[in-house]
């Protein structure tokens, strides 16, 4: 770990690119930061437990609620027909019932919603419904949904040039497949809201959620009013990871429609495993591919696609499945290309949003290829990947971006140098020589991940900033905190902006009354995008009080500076809060709203044409594993990352953001297995069947630092990069890693081993390996 | 000896006495429902991340230690006795806990939800004493998971703030703590509820045994981490519950030259240097049962007893050919561990009997051990299947095997016809192996679930054996393992 990176970010600025610690860490420390099931309940508040059927697909018959009904503290059982409005919480398909009505599409579906006294009176009571079904046959898998050839969205494709002739013509043709698993967000804090109704018409709702706007709007909805008399409000998550952009509105739906009907607070949290079974997860996915490619293993043509499943509905899969053709390519140049997408449908529940967004299913799809040419051809993998890389002349990706801020080979060439790859490789290689047992593998992979919503209109932000007469600085924006530090790095860069230190800056919780209309809190933007609008709004009150101080003090507005607090203009100084004082009694407002939009983006999905992205953040991660090949076990040994996040808002979060990336994908890719059985049901649905990693799954020999960055080509905040999702794909390396070791079983033979690399897919790809042929 | 109809224990400095405790009430539902004591998190419900982690102090040899326990599934009733500590309990004056301050300086918070979990897991960590290092670290935290850090700040928070020797209000107070404690222990029997409903925690093993024996239906709790999920997932109703971890000499452990003898309330913590001091896999075995949480709470006879076809002991004390002691009123009764498990949900426990004590024979100077465990994920998870060998070796012949498995049947179950492949084979022949391993085909039939697949289950059972046999006949362990590797034997081949 480095938290001093080698370039100087501080040395123009005073609060941003400081590694100020996270805005709560000394009450997330002490328990006294709150979150939503934390906050003292207004008297009388209800408790809600959601209700299912026991088969995952078939058509209602009769719901029996009677047991339920008479069950002690029980207010009222919410079904379908009670809600007033529309019964949906899709972000924008129409097809996400809040109550199932009529139709059961996975195991899980809610179908009834018990309000209670107690939240354990709630949760007995809603064991006790009878939900009878004329089940049907349930396509499970992708292959039962390919079978049923239902899908959720039409395919999509992005064609460039003459894939097939060139995976005719070359000399050095491979085909193949493999699986990539889904993932459980497992954030701490499971789903929970809190509804509690107003005066009227009026309903303020605390909600664990990436998309305080999006909750407002379907809560609206759904009650048939006004979006201006819903509010929606989160302090801070515990935890998201895109588990908690579509996925937090049914719960506060429900929420909402009990303390409607009951005219008193409602709360609803999600028992844990209630919670895996019933909200989605991260794609998992098939990948097909070809590619052809000469002697030097260097990529004429390929042909990608992906069957996803998609789950019952369309939930975000439509953004989800393109970012997974955006990255198909990760950081390689295929001159001829086809890369599709079949998003097919599923008895499942609807798979939606998990940092990297589909991203990390093309990336490791893209990075097998690098591995099974490397092997094929019996050359070291990261010389396969370097000649293939995106360079000059070679920079235009499958979906015809021109890549300008390239910076792919430096970062691995100084990952390879400071990780000593070269001599390390050769140690494994004497190593698996002599060892019987355990072999080891190494590699080195990078990472190109594209900044941006790829639907162009959530490249939005507006964010409120209030100066107050004694010079204290409220702001507010309508990211979400949900541990990223999002909320520390605006107010570093408002703090910034003001010259005054960030502990003078109050963070507010996001709230839809002070910043509407806002995108959710995803596709690494946060930052970006908040940052900005703040950073703006903030502008705009310091030129008003800078006026004011010109002209207090006879000087220009441009030699009003504003730095420790202090402000000064010519030669007259005050503090920044006698300003504000004097701006309140000479009538200058101290309230701003700020706004930005990404600039750039042109992209047109209908066309495949324009541009998607901003700009690219890379990185580069070196893994070494040792498996057991009687076993499967895999142990990681020892961890190299580079990474680039521009000039850093703050390297301590940054490094954060990093390292938890690493270690989430690394999970994905290795313990993390969602297991469902034939009808259906999930089986992995509690930690203790569904295994993220401990502390000991972190090799002690992890080694992180930033890339020296001069600042983003791009005009962002301060000239950073986004962080939150690309360190994910950094956990690629740990796969090919252990593609690596059992590659060592026979030379030029490729191994199938699918993610997650859990024992018994190791054993699997060593028992295939030993197998003749 | 008299009854008492509440339950004792100290809570920020105060004795707190409760006479309304149901036998379901966890010890978190009352810290958040009752006290609105909202820094203790529930995570998962279940045991397995540690955000709701708090610390217990008992004492011990007239000193208070601090363990870390689970409170979403520890019935309130359980910590008669003990000391509370709170993540809410820990800054004083305004001021952070050494462990809290190294977490903010480390940057060891992201989201925040699981980080008061972490803080007490570290708070016993810190009052341990001594140096630490990152493989301790990795043990102490086990039970807590973390999404978002990745770990790394949080185990430099611990290593920075928890080597050396402690100094905080609980050290100030150390001598106050352990006469509160000391006078909270006064023998009685815990009874609160009537005939229908209780909550009982007998002090002697015979009022135990005569409660026990007068319902039959009551259910038995060692520490809850199984029975806690009754309660907090399957939603059971458990009207009776009888806690078995007041009686001292259920606890008690006892060692000669021959055999280990284990009292069935002692927890896995208590129980760890006895029964880890039989071989090193054990141990082994043992740090990775569960979490420091878990096996602060959870008992070997509860492991035992609850008849559990995936237990990580009962394979290992069967190949170990442990002897299982019964107790019904007074009536007590012997009997091989192995036969105590006869089908799936069904052992050799009479109603109202209970199982009391656990006694180990240790190795002789012919007998080696070995044991394996897989999972998905190493630590604190639940196995895959384990397999526990033990060989008697007779110069370069096996006298005498027997191989235990756990997750191959509906019970803990030994491999009769493996062991009977090895009986008098030459040590060192690979084709007695090959015959060896394939004859746990006979002895097996594993079934497929969410763990791992029945062929997976079937095949890795064989190189188990296979590895127990290339190890004992002379492979060093760290050739063999990428986890787990024996003491002294760590020179690797590269």
């Amino acid at each position: 770990m480095n938290l001093s990176p080698k370039f100087d970010a501080t040395a123009a600025t005073a609060e941003v690119g400081h590694p100020v610690a996270h805005d709560s860490a000394e009450r997330h420390v002490a328990g006294s930061a709150p979150y939503i099931d934390d906050l003292r309940e207004p008297a009388g508040t209800l408790h809600l437990a959601p209700g299912h059927a026991s088969v995952a697909c078939g058509r209602v018959t009769t719901i029996d609620l009677a047991a339920v009904e008479a069950a002690p503290g029980v207010i009222k059982v919410l079904t379908a027909i009670d809600i007033p409005g529309v019964n949906d919480c899709s972000p924008a398909m129409g097809d996400d019932p809040i109550l199932a009505n009529g139709e059961i599409h996975f195991h899980g579906q809610v179908v009834f919603a018990v309000v209670a006294e107690t939240r354990d009176q709630a949760r007995r009571a809603a064991r006790l419904g009878q939900v009878a079904v004329e089940a049907a046959t349930p396509a499970v898998t992708i292959e039962d949904g390919e079978a049923t050839g239902e899908t959720v969205l039409p395919p999509y494709e992005f064609l460039r040039g003459t894939p097939d002739d060139a995976l005719k013509g070359t000399a050095h043709v491979m085909s193949n497949s493999m699986r990539i698993g889904g993932q459980e967000h497992f954030y701490l804090e499971g789903q929970v809201a809190m509804a509690v109704p107003g005066e009227g018409d009026e309903m303020l709702i605390y909600s664990s959620t990436q998309h305080p706007s999006e909750l407002q709007h379907i809560i609206a909805r759904m009650l048939g009013r006004p979006d201006a008399a819903i509010v929606c409000e989160c302090r801070r998550m515990g935890g998201a990871f895109g588990g908690k952009e579509s996925q937090a509105a049914q719960w506060a739906a429900l929420s909402a429609l009990a303390a409607h009907l009951t005219g008193r607070p409602a709360k609803m949290r999600l028992d844990r495993d209630d919670d895996m079974i019933m909200t989605g997860k991260r794609h998992d996915m098939r990948a097909d591919y070809k590619a052809a490619f000469d002697e030097r293993g260097v990529i004429e043509a390929v042909e990608m696609n992906f069957p996803s499943r998609c789950g019952y509905s369309a939930d975000l899969s439509l953004g989800v499945n393109d970012r997974t053709m955006f990255h198909a390519d990760n950081a390689y140049y295929y001159p001829h290309a086809r890369i599709g997408s079949q998003r097919i449908r599923t008895n499942t529940v609807s798979n939606t949003a998990f940092r990297g967004f589909g991203g990390p299913q093309g990336m490791v799809c893209a990075e097998r290829m690098m591995d099974e040419i490397a092997i094929r051809l019996g050359v070291d993998p990261l010389t396969i990947r370097k000649r293939n890389f995106y360079a000059r002349g070679r920079d235009v990706t499958p979906y015809g971006l021109k890549l300008e801020d390239n910076i792919i080979s430096a970062v691995v060439r100084e990952l390879e140098k400071t990780s000593d790859y070269k001599a390390r490789r050769r140690a494994i290689s004497r190593f698996n020589k002599k060892s019987r047992i355990l072999k080891k593998g190494l590699a080195l992979t990078p990472v190109k991940f594209g900044i941006s919503f790829t639907l162009k209109h959530l490249n939005q932000a507006g964010a409120l900033v209030h100066v107050y007469t004694d010079g204290s600085v409220q702001v507010n924006h309508g990211g979400t905190e949900m541990g990223q530090g999002l909320y520390i790095k605006v107010a570093q860069v408002v703090a910034e902006e003001f010259g005054i230190p960030v502990g003078d800056v109050k963070i507010t919780a996001t709230t839809t009354g002070k910043v509407p209309n806002t995108a959710p809190t995803a596709a690494s933007s946060g930052s970006d995008i908040n940052g900005m609008a703040a950073k703006r709004a903030a502008s705009a009150i310091r030129d008003r009080m800078a006026e004011l101080a010109a002209k207090l003090h006879q000087s220009k507005k441009s030699e009003v500076h504003f730095a420790g607090g202090r402000v000064t203009a010519g030669n007259g100084e005050m503090t920044f809060a006698e300003l504000a004082k004097q701006c309140f009694l000479e009538r200058v407002s101290l309230s701003s709203t700020g706004y930005y939009a990404t600039p750039k983006i042109t992209w047109d999905r209908s066309t495949s044409s324009g541009r998607p992205f901003l700009y690219f953040a890379y990185g580069a991660s070196c893994s070494e594993v040792t498996i057991d090949t009687m076993t499967g076990e895999m142990r990681i040994d020892r961890v190299d990352i580079l990474h680039d996040v521009g000039r850093s808002l703050n390297p301590a979060i940054d490094i954060g953001q990093i390292e938890g990336g690493f270690v989430q994908g690394m999970g994905w890719l290795t313990t993390e297995e969602l297991v469902f059985d034939g009808e259906g049901r999930l089986r992995t649905h509690a930690p203790s069947t569904y295994k993220i990693p401990t502390c000991s799954d972190v090799p002690e020999d992890f080694r992180v630092n930033l890339w020296a960055s001069k600042g983003n080509r791009e005009n962002t905040v301060y000239r950073s990069k986004a962080v939150g999702e690309p360190p994910l794909m950094l956990a690629i390396s740990v796969f090919s890693a252990i593609t690596n070791a059992v590659a060592s079983l026979k030379k030029g033979k490729v191994p199938v081993l699918d993610a997650p690399a859990t024992p018994e897919a190791i054993m699997r790809a060593v028992n295939a390996m030993r197998a003749g042929g | 000896m008299s009854e008492r109809g509440s339950i004792k224990f100290r809570y920020r400095g105060r004795t707190v006495a409760l006479t309304d405790v149901g036998p379901m009430d966890t010890l978190l539902d009352w810290l958040r429902l009752d006290r609105h004591a909202m820094g203790t998190k529930e995570g998962c419900g279940e045991g397995d991340c540690g955000a709701c982690t708090v610390a217990l102090g008992s004492l011990r040899d007239g000193k208070v230690v601090y363990e870390a326990v689970n409170a979403c599934i520890l019935l309130l009733g359980m910590i008669d006795g003990k000391e509370l500590i709170c993540v809410d309990d820990l800054a004083r004056d305004g001021e952070l806990h050494p462990v809290q301050q190294a977490m903010v300086e480390t940057h060891g918070s992201q989201c925040g939800f699981c980080t008061p979990g972490f803080v007490m897991s570290l708070f016993t960590l810190y009052h341990r004493g001594g140096a630490v290092d990152r493989s301790m670290v990795n043990d102490q935290i086990a039970g807590n998971l973390c999404r978002c850090t990745g770990y790394r700040p949080i185990a430099d928070a611990a290593i920075k703030t928890c080597s050396g020797t402690p100094q905080d209000a609980w050290i100030a107070a150390a001598d106050e703590a352990a006469g509160h404690l000391a006078g909270l222990d006064d023998g009685h029997d815990v009874f609160i509820g009537d005939a229908a409903s209780f909550f009982a925690a007998p002090a002697s093993e015979y009022a135990l045994a005569a409660l026990y024996s007068a319902h039959p239906d009551a259910t038995l709790v060692g520490g809850a981490t199984d029975v806690g999920l009754w309660i907090t997932k399957q939603l059971r109703s458990l009207p009776k519950i009888i806690h078995t971890g007041r009686v001292k000499s259920l606890h008690a452990i006892t060692e000669d030259a021959d055999t280990v003898a284990i009292g069935a309330a002692a927890t896995y913590a208590e129980a760890e240097e006895a029964l880890g001091g039989i071989d090193p896999d054990i141990a082994e075995m043992l740090r990775r049962l569960g979490s420091k949480q878990v096996r602060a709470s959870g008992t070997i006879g509860g492991n035992i007893a609850n008849g559990s076809p995936i237990g990580d002991t009962p394979p290992v004390l069967i190949a170990l050919k442990a002897r299982l002691q019964l107790r019904h009123g007074e009536t007590v009764r012997d009997i091989a561990l192995e036969d105590f498990f006869i089908d799936y949900g069904k052992q050799d426990r009479g109603a109202g009997e209970l199982a009391t004590k656990v006694t180990i024979p240790k190795l002789e100077g012919d007998q080696v051990f070995r044991c394996y465990k897989i999972s998905k994920r190493f630590d604190q998870d639940i196995s895959a299947l384990l397999g526990a060998f033990r060989f008697t070796i007779k110069g370069s012949r096996i006298r005498n095997a027997r191989i235990a498995f756990g997750g191959m049947a509906a019970t803990p179950k030994r491999a009769l016809a493996a062991e009977s492949a090895l009986q008098g084979a030459k040590l060192k022949d690979r084709n007695v192996w090959e015959n060896a391993a394939a004859a746990l085909d006979r002895d097996f039939s594993p079934i497929d679930d969410m763990r791992a697949s029945s062929d997976y289950r079937r095949e890795t059972a064989k190189s188990l054996l296979m590895k127990a046999l290339i190890e004992v006949a002379g492979e060093a362990s760290s050739n063999t393992r990428v986890t787990g590797v024996r003491g002294g034997e760590l020179e690797s081949v590269a």
